[in-house]
């Protein structure tokens, strides 16, 4: 069933009330000698767009196998609405997955391959025939019923996957890197269209990508994967802006990376002497208390150059343009330092800096910020 | 470059032409000629030899009705079938765990698969008789557990027919099956699971159809040689139960009939074409609804 727009306000709901969909309690993951997930722990919340984020190897696929019953915990549980779902094989899992490569079976046609998942569920004919209909309606993708998936696009066959892993009213839906083998026009119309999807039916979406413009784009919450760890679990707001560490920092977007000494830390600021030498009072909220070494990290957006440099003043010489249509990313050369900023085009009627000219730029230092370790 | 398609093919054609379709001319001009009086064959046209297969001559030279060769004919055409389908049963498993294992023991499985093709059909044979013979390793054996004292015969009926058969011919099944199965998605059989279809349901409706045309590859590669078997029936089913491979041979050898045993050999050959013909529409018919 299609819960369109009943379900609960999404956005600024308090996580605390919302039920849990999948609990992730303990579990960790062993191939041979190799830890590919140390302990992790975390909740997943009903009606959620979940994000697994990290580069590959990091573990978010072994931990979507888990959820679908493909690889077993070497320890922990994995609780689904409350239900411990450890001795149930896949097929016993009222979880569905979509594939990265959809995995759609070539010897049945779009209506068989959605029907198929019902059949094994033991659902009477009519009931199949309607709710095939109406998955394929909801795909946009009725006319083609009596195709074989060898006959559509990649993006056709994106949706089919969709529609048939959405047929059996899966508690949670599992989506395995699923943009993956699109072009990259057809991968931001299904982004729009996966998100719109899971508005639409309400249901909770957990999303495994290395791409973090897509995460940042579609998600609730993203899980920041590296190295088999937890590096963060936040909004997406949280994990760009506050990123809690190096890592989490240099994955997702750009950013500069001062190595610096923490003077003193009170409440979201903290005092740091930069290599320039310079002190600054810049934000943080994942410094420890004893920590003495930090990363300051300056995303190149928030650094201003000419007239637009404000705050912090610093000079420097421009080494290398990249003219990026809407944006100019320049790498300017202060002391030691390699600074990259970006700036609009937009904003600026002026045309691009020539390399070699000597600039000025400036920063908040409360839009600097102080990573943990 | 036409020229070159043309010289460069002309071995291939002669030897084509020599090997195979100057001996079948030849064969069908015995079919419709008369037995000689001591053997072989004097060309005088006549359809005798193809007659004989349905009719018998009576005293007063009247036919009358005789469904001996037919089943003759039936026989072979059963034995080939239990063969093809064992062989499909057993390969299936066979093939299957062969690709489950690493790539260096998969190498030298299917080398094994392969080994007794190194071996004279004949020896292969016989080593069956060794096996299920008088004194043999399955009677010492059974004997030795002081179960069964007094065992029927092993050799000399369909049962070890049978199993010779399929011992022969199962490599030709497993190879093509080895093939489709390797060739088959992991990712569709954890699809099946996740879309709630348990092992058997996901053999019956995922594994099985992907890998069809394997199985029927193999299928047509063991049941067409089983049809002409000769070695099998002789040796292990003793040569008591005729098929149409012993019918042929006798013809020309003791009977001295060799426009009939080119009759049957005719009949033989046309049931493999019947066979192979409505596996082929089977496919065009496939590929047409692809197409559509």
């Amino acid at each position: 069933m299609i819960r369109a727009g009943t379900g609960p306000t999404r956005k600024g709901t308090d996580l605390e009330t919302r039920k849990k969909a999948v609990e992730i309690r303990q579990v960790s993951k062993m191939f041979g000698t190799f830890q590919a997930l140390e302990t992790v722990s975390f909740d997943i919340y009903d009606n959620e767009f979940f994000t697994l984020l990290g580069p590959s190897g990091c573990g978010k696929t072994t931990l979507l196998r888990m959820i679908a019953g493909f690889e077993e915990p070497s320890t922990g549980q994995i609780v689904l609405h409350g239900n411990d779902i450890q001795a149930l094989p896949p097929h016993k899992r009222r979880v569905n997955t979509v594939f990265q490569n959809y995995a759609l079976f070539p010897h049945m046609t779009l209506e068989q391959n959605i029907a198929y998942a019902l059949e094994n569920l033991g659902w009477p004919k009519e009931m199949i025939r309607a709710r095939v209909a109406e998955m394929l309606d909801l795909v946009h993708m009725s006319k083609f019923a009596r195709r074989k998936p060898q006959q559509l696009s990649g993006g056709q066959r994106q949706r089919i996957a969709l529609a048939r892993a959405l047929a059996p009213e899966p508690e949670v839906l599992l989506l395995d890197e699923p943009l993956s083998a699109l072009d990259l026009k057809l991968r931001q119309a299904m982004r729009e269209e996966l998100r719109a999807l899971q508005r639409q039916t309400g249901l909770t979406f957990v999303f495994v990508t290395h791409d973090q413009e897509e995460a940042l784009d579609m998600s609730d919450r993203i899980c920041v994967l590296g190295d088999g760890r937890i590096q963060q679990l936040g909004t997406p707001r949280e994990v760009y802006e506050d990123p809690s560490n190096r890592f989490v920092a240099h994955f997702i977007g750009e950013t500069n990376f001062f190595d610096v000494d923490v003077l003193s830390v009170e409440g979201d600021m903290a005092r740091v002497r930069t290599p320039l030498g310079l002190d600054l009072t810049a934000s943080q909220k994942h410094v420890a208390a004893d920590q003495s070494r930090a990363t300051l990290s300056l995303r190149p957006e928030k650094i201003g150059l000419e007239e637009q440099a404000t705050g912090e003043i610093l000079t420097g010489t421009v080494t290398s343009t990249n003219y990026l249509g809407g944006y100019t990313y320049y790498v300017i050369r202060v002391g030691e330092a390699d600074i990259r900023v970006s700036r609009r085009n937009a904003m600026s009627h002026v045309p691009s800096l020539a390399e070699g000219a000597t600039v000025r730029l400036g920063f908040l230092p409360e839009s600097a910020r102080v990573l943990g370790q | 470059m036409r020229d070159f398609r043309f010289w460069g093919l002309l071995p291939a054609h002669v030897l084509m032409a020599l090997t195979l379709i100057v001996p079948i001319l030849i064969i069908v001009a015995v079919s419709f000629s008369t037995r000689g009086a001591y053997g072989g064959f004097e060309f005088t046209f006549t359809t005798d030899a193809y007659r004989q297969i349905l009719f018998n001559e009576g005293w007063t030279g009247e036919l009358e009705f005789n469904p001996q060769y037919l089943y003759i004919i039936g026989r072979t055409v059963l034995l080939a079938c239990c063969t093809t389908f064992l062989c499909m049963a057993l390969a299936f498993p066979i093939a299957y765990w062969i690709t489950l294992q690493g790539h260096k023991a998969r190498v030298i499985l299917l080398f094994a698969v392969t080994l007794p093709f190194w071996v004279s059909m004949i020896v292969r044979v016989y080593a069956w008789l060794i096996i299920l013979g008088n004194d043999g390793v399955i009677e010492k054996g059974l004997r030795l557990t002081g179960l069964v004292d007094d065992l029927p015969s092993l050799l000399f009926n369909n049962g070890a027919m049978l199993a010779g058969m399929v011992y022969s011919y199962i490599p030709l099944m497993i190879l093509p099956v080895f093939a489709s199965i390797e060739k088959l998605d992991p990712a569709l059989i954890e699809a099946s699971h996740d879309l709630h279809g348990s092992r058997w349901v996901t053999l019956r409706r995922i594994i099985l159809p992907l890998c069809w045309p394997g199985l029927v590859a193999g299928a047509i590669l063991v049941f067409v040689p089983c049809l002409g078997a000769v070695l099998e029936p002789v040796l292990l089913g003793g040569g008591k139960i005729l098929m149409m491979g012993n019918l042929i041979q006798m013809q020309f050898g003791g009977a001295r009939n060799w426009p009939f045993g080119a009759s049957i050999a005719i009949v033989l050959m046309c049931l493999v074409m019947v066979f192979l013909l409505l596996n082929g529409l089977r496919a065009t018919r496939k590929a047409m609804e692809e197409m559509a």
